[in-house]
């Protein structure tokens, strides 16, 4: 596997430290006066989620971590595994555990494409895109007209997360929705 | 790709009005002080022996028989002290100089770096001459000194000059392993500490003077014994933690001087760095005779770093490395 000088780090780069795969955040190159090259660097475990901070002497190296993102179509889940499909026509399926779904659990709906992360070739997190669309299934009756006020209620939706939305939303409507602050974005036209 | 393609100058065209203007009042200061404005090669026959400073090669084609070769100067030192020993009296210069493989918030490889030397003046009269550019353009507070040595004890709970090894390395737990403390020297310990422990200290202490350094820091300083432990006149000024110049009670002895450049070299092989050539004419001029003097170099797109309140160079250097 290829490795990494400390003046190849940036942010997104994927490193192996202490046997565990991480995702570098910062990178600040520090230098006294006359005296020797310091990198300091945040990274955030990809195992445990937890941010690390370490220094380096500039010119250390770190093995690359063998992690790649992947657009997968979601299948089903048989309860125990969740398992995701390759949309580049190969039809290679993975499963990915509790720990990799992760929070994304509440955005997965069959047949949208998510991205997998694989370290060593199996999943270790799933990421939903940015905004995906889905169905309420479960709010207050709906209030029409008084679009300007502001108000808003709980809605549950169709994978079973809730999102607050404003009063005129009904049961059946499609919403658009930001997975990355839980919050509503827009109804989408029915088509 | 044109789109991801940034002509734009990272700095704000108000910032580089500033940078315009602080140039202008350095000038200014200096006329006052009747000190002369020179220039020196900016591209060199000789780089620096210094192991923790990289200089960047060029390739010049060569213009006579042994000057084949050249360096971008990391700073103006050598050329400036010839012209001291060949009789200038009080000289400044605003320099451009190239490190190589310094990048950050703080570092771009390629900087102005003013640059001054004082005949008759010791550090502590060069300290006070710095004060009065720094703090006459910034507007801050006049410097505190602190010794090296009490900065440590003070910020890093370690004696920097009595401490053993195994004490320094570990202090240096705190930010590395043990396998990357193993191929770390004394010196790079201290630096670790000063950077890790000390200069985030030294933010809160407002404008700070460090002096008397470890003698293996001398650099280019002379070192004389005080308090029964050899240490440098050497000086830097911290303000805002931020590390603002650097300066010498200059070393005249030309022996000495040679000592230290074949140490250098030491350290360069064992660290696995090529080793530099000793700058013969720069050698030469010591032996012809330097006047007693002190010298400093101050990076002035730091001080415009301050002077603007930002934290990243990219706000006052027109376009750095990344887009240069």
């Amino acid at each position: 596997m290829a490795s990494y000088s400390t003046n190849e780090f940036r942010g997104g780069l994927k490193v192996l430290l202490d046997g565990d795969p991480c995702i570098i955040l910062e990178n600040e190159f520090v230098k006294p006066g006359k005296g020797q090259a310091f990198n300091r660097v945040k990274l955030r475990n990809l195992m445990t989620n937890r941010q690390w901070e370490r220094t380096f002497k500039s010119g250390e190296s770190l093995e690359a971590a063998d992690v790649i993102d992947q657009e997968m179509e979601y299948l089903y889940t048989d309860g125990e595994f969740w398992h995701f499909m390759k949309t580049d026509g190969s039809f290679e399926q993975f499963p990915a555990d509790a720990k990799a779904v992760g929070d994304a659990l509440k955005w997965l709906k069959e047949q949208d494409v998510y991205t997998v992360t694989l370290y060593n070739g199996a999943p270790l997190t799933v990421t939903p895109p940015n905004f995906v669309e889905l169905e309420v299934v479960d709010t207050d009756p709906g209030m029409k007209g008084d679009t300007a006020q502001g108000g808003t209620k709980p809605a549950t939706l169709s994978t079973g997360a809730v999102v607050n939305v404003p009063l005129f939303i009904t049961i059946g409507e499609v919403l658009k929705v930001d997975t990355r602050s839980g919050e509503y974005v827009s109804r989408v036209k029915s088509s | 790709m044109t789109d991801s393609v940034q002509w734009q100058p990272s700095a704000s065209l108000a910032a580089l009005k500033s940078r315009a203007q602080q140039l202008a009042w350095v000038r200014g200061f200096f006329a006052q002080r009747d000190v002369m404005e020179v220039e020196t090669p900016v591209l060199g026959q000789h780089g620096v022996t210094d192991v923790n400073i990289d200089s960047i090669s060029a390739n010049p084609a060569p213009v006579g028989p042994g000057a084949a070769g050249g360096w971008l100067q990391t700073s103006p030192e050598y050329h400036m002290k010839r012209l001291l020993a060949a009789g200038s009296g009080p000289i400044y210069q605003v320099a451009r100089v190239f490190r190589d493989g310094e990048f950050g918030r703080r570092h771009n490889p390629e900087f102005s770096l003013l640059e001054w030397y004082r005949p008759g003046f010791t550090d502590t009269d060069l300290m006070a001459e710095v004060s009065d550019l720094v703090c006459g353009w910034l507007g801050c507070e006049p410097p505190i000194t602190m010794r090296y040595r009490d900065a440590f004890l003070r910020f890093a709970g370690v004696d920097p000059f009595l401490a053993s090894d195994s004490q320094l390395l570990k202090c240096c737990q705190q930010w590395m392993q043990p396998a990357q403390l193993q191929v770390c020297t004394r010196g790079d310990c201290l630096d670790l500490l000063m950077s890790g422990a000390v200069e985030p200290a030294l933010a809160e202490v407002g404008p700070v003077f460090i002096t008397g350094y470890p003698e293996s820091q001398a650099a280019l300083a002379r070192v004389s014994e005080r308090d029964g432990l050899r240490q440098a006149h050497r000086f830097e000024l911290y303000v805002e933690g931020v590390e603002l110049c650097n300066g010498y009670w200059e070393l005249t002895d030309p022996d000495e001087q040679k000592r230290r450049f074949a140490a250098d070299n030491r350290a360069r092989r064992s660290a696995g760095k090529p080793e530099m050539p000793a700058d013969q004419a720069f050698l030469a001029s010591l032996e012809a005779g330097m006047p007693d003097c002190s010298g400093v170099a101050l990076g002035l797109d730091r001080l415009l770093m301050l002077k603007l309140e930002l934290d990243n160079l990219s706000g006052v250097i027109a376009f750095p490395a990344d887009r240069s």
